[in-house]
């Protein structure tokens, strides 16, 4: 008999606990990569700074940030989210795309509000918002500003990331953007993102090609590297190199007047902030949130430079 | 009977060790007449400096591996242990820009900073491996995923860069030249000659070849194992400091992207020249020549673009397995061993 009245008890304190604890307390997962390259260090930063201001702001709202170092990794973390910390919400911006779609529809499973970051998941139907910037755009962009520098029969040099689909997206649109313009693409390597890789890919393309008149880069940490190369060469009166992301140093260097890295195509690591703030909206405001946010990326030049400076940021 | 049967083969095999020695030298050869017939810039006196003085990095931290594995050890710390200290380096000398202003002397404390870092950090591993009797290969994956976390940490997952009045005081020990060499030769060059000569020429490199070949032996032969194998790993730190006091000018940053991969590098380069992965036998001078030939395939991929950039990886893959068949004489030892006894 005491045993019965215990157990219906136990079982009536929980069924009340549990919902309440939920209707308190908005439990939101950020699952993130960890700070492998610079851009990815800019989003850790970026990320940590949206958690502080955002829990300052909205006391119902917790976040979790958990960084992680490969796709298995961030499989675990997500699957840790839901089962330890049972998030309402998760914001996740994928390692690899095709490996995190069933931790990503397990969370939906559960009930879980999902915001996809950057890399797309390829099945849409799991995301209930979509936050990234714009690879296409930033390739487009990019051979825009070449288009108003260089014309028929000037050269090139560029220099791509690591082989993946933001990679091929952001080097097909330039391709396509400057094609029929008559500009010349000597020759493309892959430098990996790296500042190391970008100084020595730069060294063995002076050493190879006389005349280079353009270096597109396509990332800053590349484009840093390509800068050192160029100057041991004595050739920074010859050509222009273009990077993309949005550095501090490279801002810096715009908001200067550098001519040698004179504008910059924003890619911003501080996409994962909006993902945050949108998915927070979800839940604190009465406008509808679901859909997809594609972010420009503008030129940035000496003009605008100083609304994209973070000086505290480590990217 | 079996001694007289050892000198009788002696003089075939005096023969065909000298082509193991000269095997990694072929091997670059052909790949020095390779890059020269796919493109003559190969051997501009420009591209020629370029790929020695980036050779030099993996090369110095090479020379301290070739004492680890002789002496039956590994080090798998060396890249992360390479973008640690280049981080300290750099953080120390902004601090002293900050409190003293940039001069020649803050330079000097970054290195000597370095080359206590390098030391230390070799003498942990060194000492873990012996007195805490922990395998190698674990006590150095550890302190691996120690530094690079270190050095993500310090700089906020970003990039710690380099003050830019020190900057330009630190930058002629890379870029500069002495005799139309750069710095960064001229210090593999001589890291190179003492390493030839501890390990040919004195006790200690004697020791580091009988641990590696048969510890227990080593042991009963009254040979310090375990003072020997902790100096190879304090040699293998203070190499790997040298080769970051020359990359810390290159670009005047550290980050955690720094050093990566660059210990399969060095080993891969010490098994290029002939060193025994498992042991035993060292060979200097065959590490020198495996540096410079996977600087070299990197090099003449980015002069040419007849093969597919995807494909990258595999061509330096091929090049390596070939150049080690070459140097093991593999096809040798095949022909001859269908010989009647």
């Amino acid at each position: 008999m005491s045993i019965k009245v215990l157990t219906l008890a136990l079982a009536a304190t929980t069924a009340l606990a549990a919902p309440a604890l939920a209707q308190d307390q908005i439990r939101i997962g950020v699952s993130i990569p960890a700070a492998t390259h610079g851009w990815a260090g800019g989003l850790n930063w970026h990320a940590q700074e949206a958690e502080r201001r955002i829990e300052e702001a909205n006391p119902n709202i917790d976040i979790t940030l958990v960084t992680a170092d490969s796709p298995a990794d961030q499989a675990s973390d997500i699957e840790d989210l839901i089962s330890v910390q049972q998030i309402q919400a998760l914001v996740v911006l994928p390692f690899e795309s095709d490996p995190l779609v069933e931790p990503v529809r397990q969370a939906k499973e559960s009930g879980a509000f999902i915001t996809v970051v950057d890399r797309g998941l390829p099945d849409e139907s799991i995301q209930d918002v979509y936050v990234a910037g714009n690879n296409t755009e930033l390739g487009s962009v990019s051979a825009e500003y070449f288009l108003t520098r260089l014309g028929d029969g000037d050269n090139i040099v560029i220099l791509r990331g690591i082989p993946t689909v933001i990679d091929t997206e952001r080097f097909d649109a330039f391709m396509e953007g400057i094609e029929g313009s008559g500009i010349n693409v000597l020759d493309n390597q892959f430098a990996n993102w790296n500042r190391d890789d970008g100084f020595e890919v730069m060294q063995d393309f002076l050493s190879r090609f006389p005349d280079i008149d353009g270096v597109w880069a396509q990332d800053d940490d590349i484009a840093m590297g390509v800068v050192e190369a160029v100057r041991q060469a004595g050739r920074e009166d010859e050509m222009f190199i273009v990077g993309g992301a949005g550095m501090k140093d490279v801002i810096k260097g715009i908001m200067d007047g550098d001519e040698l890295i004179p504008v910059n195509v924003l890619y911003p690591p501080a996409m994962i902030a909006t993902a945050m703030d949108v998915t927070v909206a979800h839940f604190n405001s009465n406008g509808p949130v679901t859909g997809t946010y594609i972010l420009g990326a503008p030129l940035i030049t000496q003009e605008n430079a100083e609304q994209y400076y973070f000086p505290d940021s480590p990217f | 009977m079996s001694v007289s049967a050892h000198e009788a083969a002696k003089p075939r095999k005096g023969f065909h060790l000298d082509l193991k020695t000269a095997g990694p030298l072929l091997a670059l050869i052909l790949l020095i007449i390779l890059g020269y017939s796919l493109n003559p810039a190969f051997l501009n006196e420009g591209n020629v400096t370029n790929i020695l003085t980036r050779s030099a990095f993996i090369g110095i931290i090479a020379v301290g591996a070739t004492f680890v594995i002789t002496a039956g050890g590994i080090d798998l710390s060396v890249g992360s242990m390479a973008a640690f200290i280049a981080g300290m380096m750099i953080i120390i000398m902004n601090g002293a820009v900050d409190a003293f202003g940039a001069s020649i002397w803050t330079v000097v404390l970054g290195i000597g900073c370095s080359l206590i870092l390098g030391i230390g950090a070799g003498f942990i591993n060194g000492f873990l491996t012996t007195k805490g009797k922990i395998e190698a290969f674990i006590v150095t994956l550890g302190t691996m995923g120690i530094y690079r976390s270190l050095v993500t940490y310090f700089a906020d997952g970003g990039t710690l860069s380099l003050n830019n009045g020190a900057r330009e005081i630190y930058r002629p020990v890379y870029y500069e030249s002495f005799l139309r060499i750069p710095y960064p030769v001229w210090t593999f060059i001589i890291v190179a000659i003492i390493g030839w000569i501890l390990m040919n020429r004195t006790a200690f490199g004697r020791y580091c070849m009988a641990i590696g070949s048969n510890e227990h032996v080593a042991r009963y032969s009254a040979i310090k194992v375990d003072r020997i194998r902790t100096v190879t790993y304090i040699l293998q730190g203070l190499c790997v400091s040298l080769a970051t006091i020359i990359y810390v000018p290159r670009l005047g940053s550290a980050s955690s992207a720094t050093g990566v991969l660059w210990e399969l590098e060095a080993i891969a380069a010490v098994i290029i020249g002939g060193t025994m992965l498992k042991g035993g036998y060292g060979r200097i001078g065959g590490t020198v020549i495996g540096a410079l030939i996977l600087t070299a395939i990197g090099n003449i991929l980015n002069l040419t673009d007849i093969i597919s950039n995807y494909l990258n990886g595999a061509v330096q893959g091929v090049i390596i397995v070939a150049a080690v068949y070459l140097q093991r004489g593999s096809f040798r030892t095949g022909r001859r061993a269908k010989k009647p006894e």
